[in-house]
């Protein structure tokens, strides 16, 4: 599929972003990270046998300087009610983020244990920060979750970022 | 989709929605559930990176795409202070070792 094709009727996030940070008067557009091969590993379970966790970009501990916040692996019990999600860039002209399920399902995948239809749910969630640099998501931050994922022997990861 | 199928990820589940409420929109507890489930679908049975696009969509017309993010003359002052904030606000805080 081209990418005009697949754009179509979609927000194009990448050239909105770049004509709003120019309007701020950043010199230089943002450069996004990529892969030049998309990393790939099939699952070899069945779903029933899986053990499921999520990584969200809502913020558990706003007490922490937004920028030094760094990967955390937070116990789902603690999760909070309401998430931080101020600082974030979601589109607060149109909704809202006052249900936290519509970005945080914690209460569908325990019906879903329930309903066997999963095995478990993991342990931890993970925050994971917005980052404009490469560096610190690429070298630590990512590393430090699949460390984290790996140590509550988690199947599947459920990327849920606002 | 932009932005995630230009990084590369394994599996995508595009929702056409609004950002801020990726899985349905707010007390929407049946698309919710729907956007979950179809991750995890993805998740196991797919054997190649794919995308899919859900047929799940925000309710009202379509006027909140060109909401997001728009510059006309109203805020294009406000846009340029809200950038000179930011860029001071950096400089401070990588002044006082906020930074990683």
């Amino acid at each position: 599929m081209s990418e005009a094709a697949l754009m179509n009727g979609f927000i194009e996030y990448m050239q909105r972003t770049r004509l709003y940070y120019r309007a701020q008067g950043f010199d230089n557009d943002y450069v996004w990270a990529h892969f030049d091969e998309t990393p790939f590993h099939r699952l070899t379970k069945s779903l029933a046998d899986c053990r499921v966790t999520v990584v969200t970009t809502a913020v558990t501990h706003s007490e922490i300087p937004k920028p030094i916040r760094k990967a955390e692996s937070i116990l789902f019990t603690d999760a909070p009610d309401r998430f931080e999600t101020s600082e974030l860039a979601w589109d607060k002209v149109t909704t809202h983020t006052d249900d936290r399920q519509s970005y945080f399902p914690l209460e569908v995948l325990r019906q879903l244990v329930n309903e066997r239809k999963i095995s478990s749910l993991a342990p931890h969630y993970f925050f994971v920060p917005t980052q404009y640099s490469h560096r610190a998501t690429i070298t630590e931050d990512a590393p430090s979750i699949s460390a984290a994922c790996l140590e509550d022997e988690v199947d599947i990861a459920l990327l849920v970022p606002l | 989709m932009d932005i995630v199928t230009r990084c590369g990820v394994p599996r995508y589940l595009h929702n056409d929605l609004p950002l801020g409420n990726p899985l349905g929109p707010p007390g929407d507890r049946d698309s919710q559930r729907l956007s979950v489930e179809r991750a995890l679908k993805l998740a196991a049975e797919v054997n190649v990176p794919h995308v899919e696009i859900s047929d799940l969509t925000w309710p009202g017309d379509g006027n909140w795409k060109s909401a997001y993010a728009r510059i006309d003359d109203e805020n294009k002052a406000a846009l340029l202070k809200m950038g000179e904030e930011n860029r001071q606000k950096k400089a401070e805080d990588k002044d006082n070792g906020l930074f990683r």
